[in-house]
């Protein structure tokens, strides 16, 4: 799939400088229900393709859907921490149109009676007078199902057009989603790529924190579409929106709204029209291309979905819910960062990082949060960063890096050995002890050997030797690093030092 | 012994529980009545005999090994081809769906078979339930067997085709705008539509998902109130199945919860005079004044709005089916047309559409699209579910004054083969009658009333509240007492012997 980039662009500060951004974006989340949203069949993600099925979720004839409760929960849960009113009776609509991932050539979603509608999220967009808050308002979310996966196989693009065959996988077909949809979002014209980022980041800790989904956007547990339009500056009504489809990571959020500024800023600047239309970004190059513009607008033809009866939670059952919320994420974050000390900055590249959680979990097992932060966003993000895979995916969790934080300061361990501790954690080796042991890191200890090393670097450096004994102790620095070497770095440095210094009998410091 | 086929229900399992006949004598016997007389009428699509008789071997089995029959094991039935049911194909009378097997049983089969209820094979019916004649399937008609050149009515012609042919005592049909009860008064049987919700729609292959409703088909009314027990009740898997206790129908067919005297029947304006033949009226009226002799008090009722139901079912079904049926697209199971490597996936689905769908399945499904797209909605699918809320209206409004309502069940005897295959309006006003109570979700039956013009069958129709099926069987069962009295006999001893071979 090569991306059309001899589209030509504004550069983005000319963009903004003469339009206005208006942005919407649609979320959908993949409940982590343990089975679908209108029958039995488990959700489970990864299994072989098509035994994850039955009669309903095949769309068989004569085969009726019955709603997961467990979904309805989950909708009713992010409703109301999205702030929303839950609507005391609500309806299933189909959608109706015919493609090939869809058993029933139609999906079961909810059309003008959502369950969740008009809520609000609080995010803190970094900018460069510090972070800012945004209220982003949320217009709905509504629950609905998924569609199977379609391979393409042949053809040059990828898609359905042109392919010589195609593969249907259903085990995704009906797994409950909510789809979360903003209202439209208009901001500061420089912000908007920042504030849509920071939206997603939000609601993906949101929605981790009241556990309904993996959230996993590389895995499509979190999908993105993002609108955008253009008006000139000055104008009220809203320009022709885009919507940028397959936006499969956070940082693809942002690029994607940057790009189609720009792209329809030129568009616009040079007397154009700008097509309502979807488009396909794409991850290579922060590039969006035109999907196959319909000649016509597409009619769902929705109505109430007459297999199923209205959802009509009772108060008492909402007010249960809204009891089992988690602290909001922002106020979390401010407790937080109390808590650890930290500015904001640092809170932001926490969550940047995917690594919030994990920090947080591996000082509730003991470790110092100074200590936790260093290795979640420092040698594992690094790692991750080099996989292209979130953090969290990592084989390593927080009791690892917590009993790698007790090693390094019971002095067991230190900075590079604890490194190679992760490198063998994460090549599967066991736990941090097991690797310590296989692969022999630990700290030599024994000041017998030490001594042994300390002597030979004297022996070999006599006139650096001379200068300590002078009262030049910066000097042994030398002989510091002449140990660490002849032990592959298994000393402790401190130790060395003390060894050097009382071997030559240098005065004490 | 004489003539099985001659038997009711009842009647039947009573000499099965007892031992007196076997459930293999009983289906072998209703297996060569369809061998004889299927060529001339074509009620059945499928035929399994090997597998009809196993079904009955294992009622004999543990009917020999002590265990405690259903009140209907050992008797044949015949199953409209609408429902799944594995181990036979269903077709829904469509090219679309030739050769596909479901992998599951529908909640009714499933049920019939707890109950030791002998499948005979399926039905056929006007191409996914659309019709009032069985004219629309793709396998060809159904004959009445009151006269060979007639429709049995539809779309569940097949089944009472089968029952009126003494093919099997028993058949379950669906329906969803009349086509149990049109069926049953065309040919001079018992037909019920329950109370929607009151059996289960799993596994029965959708037209309309709001009116879709099986029911039974008897000779008599204590045998539909027997088969209606055996499928009715909740089922978690269908969403729109209804969760209280089945109505007490066989109490009701047996006269246990009492008669017809004091009850209050109301006659309803709208559904009578004008249309409606003089025989069927005739038969109609003579029915209302059985029932005042019996001391029943009649009122004349008023139902303005029922005047809607027929342009209003015909939004809400077309709408509702258009939906339903897109799955049928040759992707997955039954016709795929086109699929050369010469055309892509949006033609394969359009040529496997319009090679696979009849011509009255195509209409309902345009009407339907039309009237649920975007600028039209309100004006037509909007519009008439108000309209069916004026209905409902009007249905709860005669229930406070009447127990039960009452109606000729069609406006003619059985039309001729042919005589409104190119008039679809004049086709559907067979189902005007029947329309209002589906798109209330009432419960109403079709009783024999006698013969009206041509020396055919005519039908009245019971009609009473939601969840009060009961009602409809307690008048039904006097009725059906006082009309036999009247007789000498019942309906069906007149049905003239079928031309194909000397059964009797």
């Amino acid at each position: 799939m090569t991306a059309d980039t001899t589209e030509p662009l504004m550069s983005f500060e000319d963009a903004i400088a003469t339009f206005d951004p208006v942005m919407g974006l649609e979320v959908h989340v993949e409940l982590n229900t343990l089975t679908k949203m209108f029958c039995g069949c488990p959700t489970e993600f990864g299994a072989p393709p098509n035994t994850q099925v039955c009669p309903v979720c095949l769309g068989l004839p004569g085969a009726l859907p019955v709603v997961n409760e467990k979904a309805v929960e989950s909708a009713i849960r992010i409703g109301l921490a999205l702030g929303c009113s839950i609507a005391d009776w609500s309806r299933f609509a189909r959608k109706n149109y015919f493609y090939p991932d869809m058993p029933k050539d139609f999906q079961t979603s909810q059309y003008d009676e959502p369950i969740a509608f008009n809520g609000a999220l609080e995010i803190l967009v970094e900018t460069d007078d510090g972070p800012r808050p945004v209220t982003v308002g949320i217009e709905r979310a509504h629950m609905e199902e998924d569609t199977g996966k379609i391979l393409h196989v042949g053809g040059a693009t990828g898609r359905i057009h042109g392919a010589d065959y195609s593969l249907i996988d259903y085990n995704r077909a009906g797994v409950p989603l909510i789809e979360i949809v903003t209202k439209p979002i208009e901001v500061e014209p420089a912000l908007a790529p920042s504030v849509a980022r920071a939206y997603v980041t939000e609601l993906r800790e949101l929605i981790v924190a009241l556990g309904v989904s993996d959230a996993h956007m590389h895995q499509g547990s979190m999908r993105v579409d993002a609108n955008l339009s253009l008006k000139p500056r000055g104008r009220t009504e809203f320009g022709t929106r885009t919507e940028t489809k397959n936006v499969n990571s956070i940082r693809s959020v942002e690029r994607a709204v940057r790009f189609e500024i720009q792209r329809q800023a030129a568009v616009l600047q040079s007397g154009g029209t700008i097509i309502q239309e979807t488009r396909h970004f794409h991850e290579n190059d922060g590039s969006t291309t035109s999907g196959r513009v319909k000649e016509e607008a597409e009619d769902y033809r929705y109505f109430p979905e007459p297999d199923l009866t209205p959802v009509a939670p009772d108060a008492e059952w909402i007010e249960a819910l809204r009891s089992t919320l988690p602290e909001p994420p922002l106020q979390r974050r401010a407790r937080l960062r109390e808590e650890w000390g930290i500015s904001e900055h640092d809170m932001q590249s926490l969550i940047n990082a995917g690594a919030l959680e994990l920090v947080e979990q591996t000082v509730a097992l003991g470790a110092d949060s100074a200590d936790a932060r260093k290795w979640w966003t420092g040698e594992i993000s690094r790692i991750s960063n080099e996989r292209g895979l979130d953090v969290a995916e990592l084989p390593i969790t927080p009791s690892d890096v917590n009993r790698i934080i007790v090693l390094t300061s019971e002095g067991s361990l230190n900075d590079k050995l604890a490194r190679q501790v992760i490198e063998g954690v994460l090549a599967g080796e066991g736990g941090p002890d097991e690797v310590v042991l296989a692969r022999g890191l630990a700290i030599v200890s024994d000041d017998g050997a030490l001594l042994e090393a300390v002597d030979a670097a004297l022996a070999a450096q006599p006139d650096i030797a001379a200068k300590i004994r002078d009262g030049k102790v910066q000097a042994a620095g030398a002989i510091v690093g002449a140990v660490m070497k002849a032990t592959a770095g298994k000393a402790d440095a401190g130790r060395v030092r003390e060894l050097i210094l009382e071997r030559v009998g240098a005065p004490p410091s | 012994m004489s003539d099985l086929t001659l038997l009711g229900a009842a009647e039947t399992a009573a000499l099965v529980a007892r031992g007196d006949v076997s459930a293999h004598e009983v289906t072998a016997r209703h297996l060569d009545r369809i061998e004889q007389t299927d060529e001339a009428i074509h009620a059945f699509l499928h035929v399994d005999r090997g597998l009809a008789l196993a079904q009955a071997d294992e009622v004999d089995r543990a009917r020999a090994e002590g265990a405690v029959l259903g009140p209907l094991a050992g008797v044949p039935l015949a199953l409209k081809d609408v429902f799944t049911m594995q181990g036979a194909p269903t077709t829904c009378g469509s090219k679309i769906l030739e050769g596909w097997h479901p992998p599951y049983d529908a909640t009714v089969v499933e049920r019939l078979k707890a109950g030791g209820v002998v499948v005979l094979g399926k039905t056929n019916m006007d191409e996914f339930a659309m019709g009032s004649s069985t004219e629309n399937s793709a396998y060809g008609v159904t004959r009445n067997p009151w006269n060979l050149n007639r429709i049995p009515g539809g779309s569940s012609g097949g089944s009472s085709a089968a029952v009126a042919a003494r093919q099997a005592p028993l058949a379950i049909g669906t329906d969803t705008g009349g086509s149990i009860r049109q069926p049953a008064a065309v040919t001079g049987i018992v037909g019920v539509k329950p109370t929607y919700g009151g059996v289960s729609r799993y596994g029965l292959v959708a037209f309309s998902s709001s009116l879709d409703q099986g029911g039974p088909f008897a000779r008599s009314v204590l045998d539909a109130a027997l088969l209606h027990e055996v499928i009715a009740g909740h089922d978690r898997r269908d969403a729109t199945s209804i969760e209280a206790p089945v109505p007490r129908v066989v109490a009701a067919a047996r006269g246990e919860l009492g008669g017809v005297s004091g009850m209050k029947v109301g006659v309803v304006s709208q559904l009578q005079g004008e249309g409606y033949q003089s025989g069927v009226q005739a038969r109609f009226d003579e029915t209302v004044e059985l029932l005042t002799g019996l001391g029943a008090e009649v009122i004349e009722v008023s139902c303005p709005s029922f005047e809607y139901a027929l342009p209003a079912y015909y939004l809400i079904a077309p709408s509702e089916c258009s939906s339903n049926l897109a799955r049928f697209d040759g992707m997955r199971y039954g016709l795929r047309a086109g699929d050369d490597g010469e055309h892509g996936v949006e033609q394969v689905m359009s040529m496997t559409r319009a090679q696979g769908f009849g011509p009255e399945v195509k209409r309902r499904i345009m009407l339907g699209t039309y009237a649920l797209s975007a600028g039209y909605y309100d004006a037509y699918y909007g519009q008439a579910q108000k309209v069916r809320t004026l209905i409902r209206r009007d249905f709860d409004a005669a229930y406070k004054k009447v127990d039960v309502l009452i109606s000729p069940t069609t406006p003619t005897v059985a039309f001729l083969i042919g005589e409104r295959a190119d008039d679809p309006i004049a086709m559907y006003k067979a189902d005007l009658a029947t329309l209002p109570s589906s798109l209330y979700g009432g419960p109403a039956m079709s009783l024999p009333a006698g013969l009206g013009d041509d020396d055919l069958p005519v039908g009245v129709q019971l009609m009473a509240a939601v969840q009060r099926d009961e009602q409809v069987y307690r008048v039904g069962a006097v009725l059906e007492a006082a009309l036999q009295e009247r007789w000498g006999g019942a309906l069906l001893d007149r049905i003239p012997e079928l031309a194909m071979g000397g059964v009797a």
